[in-house]
């Protein structure tokens, strides 16, 4: 409100209102829980933070969590790319219905996800017993599952950041290089990867990270046995049920650390695309 | 824009590999859904739902997803008018707290709520005190499906506001126009459409969050368990019909919440 005073006066009205609004529901919402997990943690001994997380059982847990998001998250990437390519570029029967299918794993609770995917995938299903024939490959109640569970949530990520890209990449490029005499697929590489590769990143981030938090659709297709199919979420779960929040919070910590760490990497890699393209330009 | 025609092989792989890719991951499971909810017959999916313990789910559901929307869409339209109609400082602190719900899994979301109430809280004698019951009750439900879907209405409005400027509504503002007049008469009929898509969003997500709302429920059936939870009880209890009939409630309303979600964008893209 101070500041209102020195700068010159607002013209629009309602600046203290809206702020107003603003931070008390921001404050009650996120800041005041978030500042409760400090609060908590600064309480709990070091040592027993790092016996906790060191744990083998929790230590294979984040392995696995990591492990299948990161596969699920590279998938993601490549189908994601692929299908953004295909909805911006081409003309088929149907491409309405495609476009519209994408954010499913938005709107369908991930329980249902859950549950749906793993009877699929049963070696009794209809997706899993034709793997199970075919390639002796066994989906549900494997770290497969977990990993196709995550395809599921992430894949709009990759198809909704890459698309505007994609759309707004101007043909005379291609043209260009098509001119100049390259090949189609140096066209690829060289013109178009690195004009998409910024929102491809994007999308990968916000999908690994998605996948290391996720618990709805996993915990289903999981099975959960532990140092085999356990995600560290479902550890936190188990350790909130035995009353144990000091442990949960702990596991959690380390957690959310990781998760920043791939916000920020991507910040980063945002923050260099941009200042090259602002370079050039 | 003239694109050029690729009519080669290419074309039909990659289409045919997305179809593919789509339809396995992403259209079987919904039909796997309602296949398995109606297999048994209608008789057998009624009765599922209409099981005393499924109706009160569904009525709590219902509730939770209400508050929610209206409560982030009061949020929403005040964050967004703040964060692009005023320049000021600490902008960019408030802007990345809206989001960071987004990067918090939801179990981590439901422990911090239980941190802040529950038991150990220093908040807890006070509330105890109060009789208010927040944590293992629906209060709870209510205050992490909010902070799970917190971001989603304002994330849809802001850049609208970001791109259309502020020179109508000072220009407004000079004219001598209220606040709530300048909001109605100018600023909302360019969010209208951004607006109802973020409100769509939001109900999805709030109808659907399992995580969050598993850690704070307590499973009191009947009386705090939601849809999804209902789910994975019926589902542990090894009753599949019931479970999938649930489900197909659910699927039936992401398919309108997906439908909806075009018909606003083929809206939202005619009008700008």
């Amino acid at each position: 409100m101070r500041e209102k005073k020195r700068k010159a006066k607002r013209v629009i009205p309602g600046y203290g209102v809206s702020l107003g609004v603003t931070v008390t529901m921001l404050g009650l919402i996120v800041f005041i829980p978030l500042c409760s997990l400090v609060i908590f943690s600064a309480e709990m001994s070091f040592a027993d933070f790092v016996e906790t997380v060191t744990r083998p059982r929790v230590v294979s847990s984040y392995l696995v969590s990591f492990e299948t998001s990161l596969v699920a998250a590279v998938i993601d990437a490549v189908m994601g790319m692929l299908i953004a390519w295909v909805l911006v570029r081409y003309e088929f029967p149907g491409k309405r219905l495609m476009n519209g299918v994408i954010e499913l794993p938005f709107a369908l609770p991930t329980a249902v996800a859950g549950i749906s995917l793993t009877h699929l995938t049963t070696t009794n299903g209809w997706v899993g017993g034709l793997f199970d024939r075919l390639f002796g490959v066994k989906i549900a109640y494997t770290r497969v599952g977990i990993t196709v569970a995550l395809i599921f949530i992430g894949i709009p990520f990759v198809v909704r950041s890459v698309q505007p890209v994609l759309e707004k990449l101007d043909g005379q490029y291609e043209e260009a290089a098509d001119i100049l005499g390259a090949s189609s697929r140096q066209t690829l590489l060289r013109v178009i990867l690195p004009e998409v590769a910024p929102a491809l990143a994007a999308g990968f981030a916000m999908s690994f990270a998605r996948g290391l938090g996720e618990y709805g659709s996993v915990v289903f297709i999981a099975g959960n046995t532990p140092y085999e199919t356990e995600i560290a979420p479902l550890i936190i779960m188990s350790q909130l049920q035995e009353f144990d929040y000091a442990g949960a919070t702990s596991i959690a910590l380390v957690m959310l650390f990781f998760a920043f760490l791939i916000l920020l990497l991507n910040a980063v890699i945002q923050s260099r695309a941009s200042r090259i393209v602002s370079g050039i330009s | 824009m003239e694109r050029r025609k690729k009519t080669g092989p290419f074309q039909w792989i990659a289409i045919g590999v997305s179809a593919v890719f789509l339809i396995v991951m992403l259209l079987l499971p919904l039909v796997y859904v309602m296949a398995t909810a109606f297999g048994e017959g209608v008789q057998v999916f009624l009765a599922a739902v209409t099981d005393p313990y499924a109706v009160r789910s569904i009525l709590l559901t219902v509730e939770v997803t209400v508050i929610t929307v209206i409560v982030n869409t009061v949020f929403g339209v005040f964050a967004s008018w703040c964060l692009t109609k005023f320049r000021f400082r600490g902008k960019k602190v408030i802007s990345a707290l809206i989001d960071l719900p987004l990067t918090v899994s939801p179990i981590i979301a439901g422990l911090i709520y239980l941190l802040t109430f529950g038991r150990q809280s220093i908040l807890y004698p006070y509330l105890q005190g109060a009789g208010v019951k927040i944590v293992f009750a629906v209060p709870g439900i209510v205050l992490a499906t909010i902070f799970v879907t917190f971001p989603f209405i304002s994330r849809e409005i802001i850049p609208v506001l970001t791109s259309q400027g502020t020179d109508e509504e000072e220009a407004a503002a000079l004219m001598g126009a209220g606040g709530f007049t300048i909001f109605w008469r100018v600023t909302f009929p360019h969010i209208k459409w951004a607006l109802l898509y973020g409100i769509v969003l939001c109900t999805a997500r709030a109808m659907g969050e399992f995580g969050a709302v598993s850690v704070l429920s307590g499973h009191l059936k009947g009386k705090t368990n939601t849809m999804p939870l209902y789910i994975e009880l019926l589902y542990q209890g090894y009753d599949f019909t019931g479970a999938f009939a649930v489900s197909a409630i659910l699927v039936l309303m992401a398919v309108i919440i997906l439908v909806l979600r075009s018909l606003l964008e083929a809206k939202g893209t005619k009008e700008s």
